[in-house]
């Protein structure tokens, strides 16, 4: 017995030790600094990250090289031909290493220089890039909900064990230990995010308990996905140290509990002008006449989230309107008032991935002419 | 010691060294009368007054207080704590809430409050409040109070007031660490104790003026609920937790005074007020808290509900005058009616109306705004 305690003293100690170099500046002692790569894995989803030492300071992701990965190992490569190069796309600061440490949003190719298909980026930076789109200055702001779940059992955060919590009414926005569970999860997130540098607008209690919000923007064009990835993996981060789970599952849960959206907010620079009011209604007709393809590509499992009940709107039917939540686009009554404004698309899926969503909902309001199709993935 | 391997290190992080930004966390009651909640969001630079901070909106159909094909709740921020979780100038923010048409809510008790504040005969006077709130601490999941044992009873009320001793104070962590708080926000608390019941606390709110009282008060609720919620204990304003057996209460008592009662000769004037609430009493009653009736029996240092009557230290009179008051000749008096889950809004501006704008039957009777 008296090993055993003897060995665990010496472990903490030695734990302690570490954590004390762990918050060490390095600043103090090199110029080189700690660049964690980021890149999202082959289910789409899964986001995965590797460190390398760099010379720094590094002030924008030009100056960072290339790298590469075993992408046999992420479900993106075969195992013969297995190298996936990263090119680095956005930087922020690494709330976790803090000095000049930072963490890197990349973007995945083949060694011939080809996206691969998971990577969503490539086309949407495509897009952003069109005169038509860039000069509309599209500004998105993104409301992702997310799920704790307890890390055993993959049952939310505060359920009872084999039972459920009272129902939906008292959580959204609620406080107390018998409403609110994990709010130190969500405001660690919160300041790593300011530090970080993402624009980080906001968090909230969702309707169901042990789940939650955070909203990004407004964003600019492309850098709408770079944050959110950026926020989702700073998240993913955060639950690793409380041992909690993170869940992207727009439906965790069946029967009366809402499910997890990413509500996506928009505007251009018209539709926040005089008159934006006329451009924001017939942006929403051109999304009525792509709603199968926005709805197939707005996530993974959407259709057991949009029922039309628990504040959505039904898979099938597109509907808008002002304040209401049952639509599936939902105009402010601010924006209703000033006759300018954004809306708000919500049927995206909280697991959607961003790039796609913020560049099809650019496309089909800016690009698609109903008889001259220029998109680059329409499906009608 | 806080590395990046605890919350509490992110918690904690001084974010001003990298950005101007503040957290902003809006409150605002919810749908029951009773129920506090929040969000939060960010601004571009520290702000000391209400009136720079942006209205915000939230989703009604989700605090029973709209429907869902017209949900949205506008948030007009009224005033500003410091935020005692978040620290650096990270604020929190008092609000209540309008329909987009700007009008209030029926749940918002705030802004009719602050037009009786607002007219001349009560600004002139001064209307001073002290909030006493009583709440009691109960475990989680199984909604007992805190320190009883599960299944049964701690011995009969007697050694816990004022008490010391872990077979006589629980929960005093949450009460020290509640009290500390709200003095780092700006809250005006005056003391706190303990109360009759075991597992009972009380904090006391003022003196404030006019609608700064209920300010305050919601404020306090506030940080004391994220206390309990840190803690792992649930949090009860419930009038009668405990409603068989001799267990006290929970009330809000509140103490009020005008100029005039405070000035030579005030306690002419403080009979008179006492009059006017005693012809008032079902009224006031009324709205003085959910469930009352279950608390107010006339006895555990309680008058009964439906009689009104006062007293010069009497804790079994609905109002009670202190000695001290009573030997200078002016001074203040407690409305020991109010129960734990009363409205401060409706309480303080209900009496301030009672007693210096209402005129009784035979005089010309005002009309409340």
């Amino acid at each position: 017995m008296l090993e055993t305690a003897k060995s665990y003293a010496v472990l903490e100690e030695e734990l302690q030790r570490l954590q004390r170099i762990g918050v060490a500046l390095l600043g103090d002692v090199t110029d080189s600094i700690i660049a964690e790569y980021i890149w999202i894995g082959g289910s789409g989803t899964d986001m995965r990250s590797k460190a390398r030492t760099l010379p720094g300071p590094v002030k924008s992701p030009e100056e960072l090289p290339r790298w590469n990965y075993d992408g046999s190992s992420t479900g993106q490569a075969p195992g013969k031909d297995s190298e996936v190069i990263l090119y680095p796309q956005a930087i922020f600061k690494d709330p976790f290493r803090r000095g000049d440490n930072i963490l890197v949003i990349c973007d995945c190719y083949t060694p011939q220089g080809q996206p691969i298909p998971t990577n969503k980026r490539a086309a949407a930076a495509k897009i952003f890039s069109q005169v038509e789109v860039s000069n509309e200055e599209p500004w998105y702001g993104l409301e992702q909900e997310y799920t704790l779940l307890q890390k055993e059992v993959k049952w939310p955060l505060g359920w009872p064990i084999g039972g459920y919590p009272g129902p939906q009414g008292p959580y959204y926005c609620g406080i107390g230990v018998d409403k609110a569970w994990g709010r130190d999860i969500v405001d660690a997130h919160y300041k790593a995010c300011l530090y970080a540098g993402i624009q980080i607008g906001g968090i909230n209690g969702e309707v169901m308990p042990g789940q939650w919000e955070f909203q990004v923007g407004p964003a600019l064009g492309i850098t709408a996905g770079d944050q959110l990835w950026a926020a989702r993996y700073i998240l993913e981060r955060i639950t690793e140290i409380a041992g909690v789970v993170l869940s992207l599952d727009p439906k965790p849960v069946e029967g009366d509990w809402n499910g997890a959206g990413c509500h996506t907010n928009f505007s251009t620079k018209s539709m926040r002008r005089e008159g934006g009011f006329r451009v924001i209604k017939d942006a929403i007709e051109k999304l009525e006449k792509r709603h199968k393809a926005h709805i197939a590509a707005y996530g993974e499992g959407n259709e057991r989230r949009l029922t039309g009940k628990h504040e959505t709107a039904s898979m099938n039917t597109f509907s808008w309107g002002v304040a209401n939540r049952g639509a599936s686009i939902r105009v402010g009554r601010d924006t209703e008032a000033e006759g300018k404004g954004y809306f708000e698309d919500r049927r995206p899926a909280s697991n959607m991935d961003p790039y796609i969503v913020t560049s099809m909902i650019a496309e089909t309001t800016i690009l698609f002419q109903q008889n001259h199709p220029r998109c680059l993935s329409c499906q009608h | 010691m806080l590395t990046p391997s605890s919350l509490a290190f992110f918690e904690n992080l001084d974010l001003s060294e990298v950005t101007k930004q503040i957290i902003a966390e809006y409150i605002w009651i919810g749908g029951s009368g009773c129920d506090l909640r929040s969000k939060a969001r960010t601004l571009s630079c520290s702000m000391t007054s209400p009136k720079d901070l942006p209205k915000w909106n939230y989703d009604g159909s989700s605090t029973g207080q709209a429907q869902g094909d017209d949900s949205e709740v506008i948030l007009y921020p009224q005033a500003i704590f410091r935020d005692p979780f978040r620290g650096g100038h990270n604020i929190l923010v008092i609000c209540d809430t309008y329909s987009p048409k700007g009008e209030p809510l029926p749940s918002n008790n705030r802004a009719r409050a602050a037009r009786i504040f607002e007219t001349e005969e009560v600004a002139m006077e001064e209307p001073w409040f002290g909030l006493e709130q009583e709440y009691t601490l109960l475990q989680k999941d199984i909604n007992w109070p805190l320190g009883w044992p599960v299944g049964g009873y701690p011995a009969p009320q007697g050694p816990y007031y004022c008490g010391v001793g872990a077979n006589k104070a629980w929960g005093r962590d949450i009460v020290n660490a509640h009290y500390k708080a709200c003095l780092y926000a700006g809250v005006k608390v005056s003391g706190i104790n303990g109360e009759v019941m075991p597992g009972q606390w009380e904090f006391q709110v003022g003196p404030c003026v006019g609608l700064d009282a209920g300010d305050h008060l919601i404020c306090a609720r506030y940080i004391l609920e994220r206390m309990t919620e840190i803690a792992n204990v649930v949090l009860s304003f419930e009038p009668k937790p405990i409603p068989t057996g001799e267990w006290n209460g929970a009330g809000c008592h509140t103490n009020y005074s005008t100029k005039s009662m405070r000035s030579a000769g005030g306690y002419e004037v403080i009979r008179e007020a006492i009059e006017k609430l005693g012809l008032r009493h079902k009224e006031h009653i009324a709205l003085y808290g959910e469930g009352n009736e279950k608390r107010l029996t006339g006895k555990h240092e309680t008058a009964s509900m439906d009689k009104f009557s006062w007293g010069v230290a009497d804790r079994g009179a609905s109002i009670r005058v202190g000695r001290e008051t009573e030997a200078d000749g002016k001074g203040y008096f407690e409305d020991r009616r109010p129960s734990a889950n009363m409205d401060p809004y409706l309480v303080t501006s209900m009496i301030a109306e009672t007693t210096l704008l209402w005129k009784p039957v035979g005089l010309k009777e005002k009309a409340s705004a």
